[in-house]
């Protein structure tokens, strides 16, 4: 179980979370202008790396605040966690 | 019986303790101090099992916690009666019950010993292959299989013991209480770290603790001396907390560990009243360090698994420690230099060893000098290739080996003995580490995996990190602890040590035998009875990968998880399939090392506080009044109220009738509810739900419909404009939670731009919903003050109001299609409004009604359930709600999802109404719709999704999703049913008032 660092909090245990999937994925500003291709892009399309990923999680029992986060999946490692709207501090 | 097998020289033995028990129904003595491993065999006992599939008789194998065989029942015909318990591990207390499992009639005449005999048509894999086909046989196989195949009896009445979880969070954690463990341990607190050290055993020291031989000195000492001295110093460490009985179960990343400590099961029963049993730790360590010791391999021969044959080890443990000889006439089979000194030991002890194979051709050590300077016979270069004995080994028969091991040669010699020491070599238990994450590497010199890569701040001591001799165990563990907790001074001066073993191996994975392969029986997994011809048998059938193997041949399944034999699996496969050893890895080890109770994992949480739930302000007037309770989410709803013996039909048709005739009331309190305000309250209103918010005047209501980005409905309710910038939300019970992280979601991550604050406020209040033609009346007596005139108050509106000075929120809206005022007030005064509303109507026979009967009330009037009409594949234009769905908003979620080429499908399943040809057919919820009945195979279009018997419409109505049911109006289909096909006409799914006259009648 994962020790993760709420950016607001601090360190708290995993069960006090909840992962949100792929990191930097930009909502359309205007989604009645795209093609159902594009759309489906926004939509269905995440990727699943095993390496450097970069995630969305929520301090779901704790703060309600969401973040991001890096982890590398092969091992589970994470890597930094920073607020909404920042950019990653590593690539 | 022989009483010559019990050496009162052990100092673990209390000889002046007594101590009674039974084991099948026989009473046997022991001493305080004895595992139930160790009294048997002192009174002679060898026998104690069958094995899993060809009932073969077993006997006690090892003496830890590795132990394949003597799983027993442990507290036979009581509340605490408990399965597969290893022998070895159960401390004996006065009183203990257990029995033999896996045999009926008797463990010494078992029926499934049939198997035995059968053998040669029971191959790996042979369930598999007989019993799937045909596929509509297997209820009737597994009645069979379960019945012959049965693993102890599971109690059938609640467990009377108290188990509880606690938390731990330390510096530094031990895992292993034998040399290395204590060196770290001590090492670790004494420099200030705060350390917690375990064990899986009632003593600390490991199997040095007993090792009182002349061969292993530490600084001058025999070294179960030095080593009490040891455990002396650090059990009076401050920084130190030692538990004992406790074994590591799980090794989780981030040093994250479970384990069990056992408090209670050692005692007599009437000793243990009020304590807790067994305590689950959750460890948080900021280091780890693991020094689990190894395990010792047997050696994988024909017929290896008669009672009367142990690892060498164990052998040694029972005299040392319990002082029990295991054998009058012993007889070791080695391929390395420990059961040298096994053989010390019995000599010592006077106890007679008949001979020793050693597989060998050079032995060059002081030990075994020592055991041939005692006219002890060493068979160098041999081999046992066959044993005898049915229900005790009586004989072997031994047999040179080849120069390079993979044949027999000469004459075969037979040998008498009662027991037989095995040693295959020693490996390590990596399990907990790889648990971990960690990878291993394999050593080629002596066959072994060893930890090299760790996933965490933790490093593995000792044996169990690949280190043998007593001198590398002592100075690996000091220099590797000092570089791990980085430390200047590690507490030891010079330690010397002198051993008398040396580490040379013969390894071969599958001795060889001058029987074919065919006819042999080598047990490679004892407990699940894979022998290497299995394995083999395995490998020609195709399967090449360990993990494959494993499963085809159960090698390595049982609760034991193949301690003692998957390192010799791996090497068969290796060597059969003429790959290299460390290529194929290992199997995976998973979590609990040894079998956790269900006690432990639940811990407190049981009975009511196994799964929490949710009660109303109003629920003690439900159970008052003889409610039936719903689960939802949670929540604990009231479902009907039955009166006079009525069944649940007969409530609800009584309930439903009342609210449209006159008056009904529902506790609404589980909606869940968003208080939402700020400046930028509409627009987001406008962004989460399908239709338009900004022209909503203040005090007015209405109902909304939430998207998935997909374009599936997601939630729906109804919201109310309480001020300019100040709304609330109403969601469905069990999509509150979500709805409000989903809104949160939006609000921190798409739209942080928005001013709005969202709060949960479902518990702060209680909602009573009043409905029916005289719900007016009564309304107007409860709160006299408030102008209910349709003018003052009309539908779809919402007015603050007070009753009896306390502040309350009113909503003229409605579910049922009634005239119905929903009451919002703060939760403690929910029952007394309740009751208030009761009371005045209590001259309109006003109704309580529950959950079962608001389902039928809002199925009469086509209004759909979330989560119960839908299923996440459904749009609102499936559900005929394209009215909900604004076309002029530039944006919604979900709104670009409901033009895509899949959604646009006219052919998709659509909500309608279903009306059966005979009105007195009531649909099964669930139940498949179909057109056309002989085709095959029968097109599925659709299912009901509710269904009900209507008392106000006489007849049965049903809605449900059908393909392209939109366009099938007044179509017949059919419903195919186990035993009848029930027909069904395509109906609008708004049965009762389309026209809303009973909303909008004047009262
Ligand atoms: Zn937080």
């Amino acid at each position: 179980m994962f020790l993760i660092n709420c950016p607001f909090c601090g360190e708290r245990e995993q069960s006090e979370f909840k992962a949100g999937g792929e990191a930097h994925i930009v909502r359309p500003k205007q989604p009645t202008e795209l093609s159902d291709d594009e759309w489906a892009e926004y939509l269905f399309m995440r990727k699943n790396i095993k390496g450097i990923q970069f995630e969305r999680w929520n301090h779901v029992h704790g703060c309600r605040k969401w973040f991001n986060m890096v982890r590398d999946t092969s091992n589970d490692q994470i890597k930094a966690v920073y607020k909404m709207g920042e950019k990653p501090p590593i690539k | 019986m022989t009483n010559n097998l019990r050496f009162k020289t052990s100092k673990f033995i209390d000889e002046t303790y007594r101590v009674s028990f039974k084991f099948n129904n026989k009473t046997y003595f022991g001493f305080k101090g004895d595992t139930l491993a160790s009294a048997l065999l002192a009174n002679g006992i060898h026998l104690v099992g069958r094995s899993f599939k060809y009932h073969r008789p077993r006997g006690i194998m090892t003496s830890g916690s590795e132990e394949p065989n003597a799983i027993i029942q442990l507290h036979d015909n009581s509340s605490r009666t408990e399965p597969n318990v290893r022998a070895t591990e159960v401390e004996i207390y006065e009183g203990l019950v257990a029995s033999s499992q896996n045999c009926w009639p008797s463990v010494n005449f078992d029926i499934g010993g049939i198997n035995n005999l059968l053998s040669p048509i029971l191959p790996a894999g042979f369930y598999y292959k007989t019993f799937m086909w045909p596929a509509s046989f297997w209820e009737k196989y597994e009645y069979f299989i379960r019945k012959s195949a049965g693993l102890g009896k599971s109690p059938k009445v609640a467990d009377p013991d108290i188990y509880e979880h606690k938390y731990i969070h330390c510096d530094v954690l031990v895992i292993g209480a034998g040399i290395s463990g204590i060196m770290a341990a001590k090492m670790a607190a004494k420099n200030g770290f705060k350390t917690l050290l375990v064990d899986e055993k009632s003593y600390l020291g490991g199997s040095s603790i007993y090792d009182n031989s002349e061969f292993s000195k530490i600084n001058n000492q025999i070294t179960s001396s030095w080593l009490e001295k040891e455990i002396n110093e650090i059990s009076k460490l401050e920084n130190l907390e030692i538990k004992i009985r406790t074994s590591v179960a799980a090794f989780h990343g981030y040093n994250f560990l479970l384990a069990r400590e056992n408090l209670t099961d050692h005692l007599p029963i009437n000793q243990r009243e009020n304590k807790v049993r067994q305590r689950l730790l959750k460890i948080r360590a900021k280091k780890v360090i693991t020094a689990t010791g190894s395990i010792e391999r047997p050696l994988i021969f024909d017929n290896n698994d008669r009672p009367g044959i142990l690892l060498s080890s164990a052998i040694k443990k029972y005299i040392d420690l319990y002082g029990v000889a295991c054998g009058e006439n012993n007889i070791l089979f080695t391929n390395n230099d420990t059961a040298y000194e096994t053989a010390m030991s019995l000599i010592q002890r006077g106890i007679k060893i008949n001979a020793i194979i050693d597989n060998r051709e050079q032995i060059d050590s002081k030990i075994s000098y020592e055991v041939e300077k005692n006219n002890i016979e060493i068979y160098k270069g041999y081999t046992v290739v066959d044993t005898y004995g049915y229900r005790r080994i009586n004989k072997i028969s031994i047999m040179k080996l080849s120069k390079d091991g993979q044949t027999v040669i000469g004459d075969k010699t037979k040998l008498n003995c009662d027991c037989l020491g095995v040693s295959g070599g020693w490996t390590p238990a990596v399990h907990l580490f790889t648990q971990s994450g960690g990878k291993l590497k394999f050593r080629e010199e002596d066959q072994v995996f060893i930890p090299n890569v760790y996933p965490s701040d933790q490093i593995s001591v000792g044996s169990c990190n690949g280190d043998f001799g007593l001198e590398e165990i002592i100075s690996n563990t000091l220099s590797s602890i000092k570089k791990f907790l980085d430390i200047d001074n590690s507490e030891y001066k010079t330690v010397e040590t002198i051993s008398g073993l040396n580490q040379s191996k013969r390894n071969i994975w599958l001795l060889p035998s001058d029987k074919s392969i065919g006819k042999t029986k080598s047990f490679v997994d004892y407990q699940n009875d894979a022998t290497a011809k299995d394995i083999k048998l395995a490998l020609r059938e195709g399967f090449r990968s360990i993990e494959h193997v494993k499963r085809y041949t159960t090698t390595g399944m049982g609760t034991d998880q193949g301690k003692l034999g998957n390192m010799h699996a791996l090497g068969i496969i290796s060597e059969t399939a003429g790959t290299k050893m460390g290529e194929h890895g290992t199997t995976t080890f998973r979590p609990p090392y040894t079998p956790l109770t269900f006690g432990t994992i639940v811990g407190r949480n049981v009975g009511e506080f196994f799964d929490i739930f949710r009660r109303t302000p109003i629920h003690d007037w439900h159970v008052a009044n003889n409610a039936e309770f719903e689960n939802v989410g949670q929540w604990k709803r009231a479902w009907y109220y039955p009166k006079d013996n009525e069944n649940m039909h007969q409530a609800v048709q009584r309930e439903s009738k009342a609210a449209r005739d006159s008056a009904g009331i529902l506790d609404a309190s589980t909606l869940g509810k968003i208080d939402i305000q700020g400046t930028d309250a509409s627009e987001f209103l406008n962004r989460v739900y399908t239709n338009a918010w900004s022209k909503l005047a203040v005090g007015k209501c209405r109902y909304g419909l939430m998207l998935n980005e997909d374009g599936m409905v997601y939630d729906d309710g109804v919201t109310t404009r309480l001020g300019e910038n100040h709304y609330i939300m109403t969601t469905t019970t069990g999509g509150a939670a979500n709805v409000l992280g989903k809104l949160e979601d939006y609000l921190q991550t798409e739209w942080p731009e928005l001013d709005v604050y969202l709060s949960s406020v479902t518990d702060h209040y209680a909602t009573i919903s009043v409905c029916g033609p005289n719900s007016k009346k009564i309304v107007s007596k409860v709160i006299p003050d408030l102008d209910l005139s349709d003018e003052k108050f009309p539908h779809m509106s919402f007015k603050n109001a007070k009753i009896d000075n306390i502040k309350c929120r009113v909503m003229r809206i409605s579910f049922t299609g009634e005239h119905s005022y929903e009451i919002n007030i703060q939760a403690n005064f929910g029952k007394s409004v309740w009751e208030k509303c009761m009371e005045a109507g209590k001259d309109f026979n006003i109704t309580p009604y529950g959950t079962e009967t608001m389902h039928l009330l809002r199925a009469e009037k086509g209004f759909i359930i979330v989560g119960q009409d839908t299923d996440a594949t459904l749009t609102p234009i499936d559900l005929q709600m394209d009215w909900i769905v604004s076309k002029k908003k530039y944006d919604f979620i979900g709104k670009r999802s409901l033009y895509r080429s899949d959604t646009i499908r006219e052919d998709r399943k659509q909500l309608v109404g279903l009306l059966t040809e005979n009105p007195e057919e009531v649909l099964e919820e669930g139940a498949q719709i179909v057109a056309d009945i002989k085709k095959s195979p029968i097109e599925m279009l659709g299912h009901v999704t509710s269904s009900y018997y209507s008392p106000n419409l006489k007849k049965s109505i049903a809605l449900g999703v059908v393909k392209g049911g939109k366009n099938m109006l007044g179509q017949k289909l059919i419903i195919p049913m186990e035993n009848k096909n029930i027909n069904v006409t395509v109906a609008d799914p708004v049965f009762l008032d389309k026209e809303g006259e009973r909303l909008n009648a004047k009262l």
